[in-house]
């Protein structure tokens, strides 16, 4: 699942990964014209739109392909960089931004890529966006206030706009295509001849059809996501579902015995589950399964993995979940924790006429009335100890 | 011999998608350009004058965000892959040559002065709109942050809005 860095790709090999994106980032680039500033303003003068063609397919060649790894639950998102936004930096930076492209012909990626080929004004242009850089971080305090004015913080523009990610990429897919058509008839107006150069039609029909495709799925595909959290809300689905259970002496027997290999996953709410902590259990939302995290968790090998709540049926919709994405050796509490704190917590030895064995079942759980109490509170203590410290996954930093 | 052709765009544009949607799959981040820049212009001023990157906030945000050395920075590796790439495709396509580029009707000096200017407008506002073409609007649009494609549309908004006022430059 990715991201792969830094879990899979260390950080160090990271760098290594960086190099070889930016060969096939610099190639392609100036494949595409790219490493000549006549080429990159020619879509202000309406002469050339190159750098609308190629920008527009990669940025929607990219969005489909993050939204299609999305749905099918092999990116987690939630660490993926998403550009922050400071709405009135953005607005004013990007002003700026464009005044410079039309000043000076370039903008950093493609000046880089055209110095590379020996054009002097790219190298002029770079030695121009160091100082241009340099004002700005000397002058840092003048525009604080613009730089961190609205933070709207990660957010995404669906949410923003209120509509669906599949309408969203829906909308702007067939808003790029209509662009890319009216482009080229302006180009040709301007320039009083077609481009000979995109007589291709084979390669056209090629691209629009797989670019439609791309968008109608987005409607036909159903995201994984959602459909498994359907499922694990319906209760007569979760209830029929064929998964292993755990009983509560079971459970009890593991703990006093201190099996490393049983993992414990507490699906109360936060409160609850501090309230009462088993040893060795961790607290995690039925949501979080889709993440990374519980990727890494639940796929150790020999580890046991039980779902824990309330009762028993909110135990087995992680139980469920978790089966329905693929983790194996996950089971269930059968009767649910309220079941484990009447029969074993709050065990009390029934009376037992003088003279008749007691129960073996009833015995153990005696013993375990004593010993349990001592280990959750070792726990709770460790884990307030340890919990300032504790590493969430973190989101990358990117960016520029 | 002739420099090649360029690449269809549509087919290129493919590529770069791709390249993008990798990076994203693999790093979590997308592509970026200007964030080299400012590596290099926080290395410079630490060397010329170290004192002062300790004081002033701007460098000290910066630590903050990025700790150690400033040049070890996935961008900074990024960058030099662009150059060597872009290298490698102007040596197979025979577009290697120093050259000054302007158009006829403008002059070597006014886009001198041009390239300097655009380019110090371009770094500042690559800083003030947290990221560039690449970083912002264009990874941007990949993520579907907000943020990124408001960049995008002001950056392209931007720069049709003075288009005219610098015409005389290129047409």
């Amino acid at each position: 699942m990715g991201p792969l860095v830094p879990d899979v790709i260390g950080n160090e090999l990271n760098f290594i990964v960086a190099l070889f994106v930016g060969v096939a980032f610099g190639f392609i680039l100036e494949q595409a014209g790219f490493s000549t500033s006549k080429k990159l303003v020619g879509l202000f003068y309406g002469y050339d739109f190159t750098v609308l063609r190629v920008f527009f397919t990669a940025g929607l060649v990219a969005m489909m392909g993050v939204i299609a790894f999305d749905h099918w639950g092999l990116i987690d998102m939630n660490l993926v960089y998403i550009n922050p936004t400071f709405l009135w930096s953005a607005l004013v930076g990007g002003m700026i931004m464009g005044l410079g492209f039309v000043v000076g012909g370039f903008c950093p990626g493609t000046s880089v890529c055209a110095a590379a080929i020996g054009k002097i004004d790219a190298m002029i242009f770079i030695v121009g966006s160091f100082f241009g850089v340099l004002i700005f971080a000397e002058g840092y305090p003048l525009f604080e206030n613009l730089y961190k004015a609205a933070p709207w913080g990660n957010v995404r523009i669906f949410n923003s706009l209120g509509m669906s990610q599949s309408l969203f990429a829906f909308l702007l897919t067939a808003g790029a295509l209509g662009a890319f058509w009216i482009t080229t008839l302006i180009e040709n107006k301007i320039n009083g001849k077609p481009n000979p150069e995109f007589s291709s039609k084979r390669l056209y029909i090629g691209l629009t059809g797989v670019a439609l495709i791309f968008a109608l799925s987005a409607f036909a595909m159903p995201e994984k996501r959602q459909a498994l959290l359907a499922e694990a809300a319906d209760a007569a689905f979760v209830q029929n579902y064929q998964a292993e259970s755990m009983d509560c002496d079971e459970l009890a027997f593991s703990l006093i015995d201190k099996d490393k290999n049983l993992e414990l996953i507490d699906l109360r709410p936060k409160k609850e589950f501090d309230s009462l902590m088993l040893p060795n259990s961790i607290h995690m939302e039925l949501e979080n399964l889709f993440d990374k995290s519980a990727h890494n968790l639940l796929t150790v090998k020999h580890k046991r993995y039980l779902f824990l709540g309330e009762n028993e049926i909110d135990g087995k919709k992680g139980a469920v979940l978790a089966r329905e994405l693929g983790y194996n050796q996950v089971f269930y509490l059968k009767g649910g924790l309220q079941t484990f704190r009447k029969n074993i917590l709050n065990f009390s030895a029934p009376n037992v006429p003088e003279g008749v064995k007691i129960s073996d079942t009833d015995r153990f759980r005696s013993e375990a009335v004593v010993e349990l109490p001592q280990l959750i509170k070792e726990y709770k203590a460790k884990m307030s100890s340890a919990g300032a410290t504790q590493a969430k996954p973190k989101r990358v930093i990117g960016g520029c | 011999m002739h420099q090649t052709k360029y690449m269809n765009p549509y087919l290129a544009g493919l590529f770069l998608g791709l390249i993008l949607l990798v990076t994203i799959f693999i790093t979590g981040r997308g592509l970026g350009a200007s964030g080299a820049v400012k590596s290099a212009v926080v290395a410079t001023v630490q060397t010329v004058t170290p004192g002062h990157t300790n004081s002033a906030q701007f460098y000290k945000e910066y630590k903050e965000e990025h700790p150690g050395n400033p040049m070890k920075n996935w961008l900074v590796f990024e960058i030099i892959g662009v150059i060597i790439g872009a290298f490698i495709s102007g040596l197979v396509s025979n577009r290697l040559n120093l050259e000054l580029e302007h158009s006829p009707k403008s002059t070597s000096k006014a886009r001198i002065v041009g390239a300097l200017a655009g380019g110090a407008l371009f770094g500042f506002g690559a800083q003030l709109g947290r990221g560039c073409t690449s970083g912002a609007a264009l990874s941007g649009m990949a993520v579907l942050s907000t943020g990124g494609i408001i960049t995008m549309l002001a950056i392209f908004g931007g720069a049709y809005a003075f288009a005219y006022f610098f015409r005389k430059l290129w047409i």
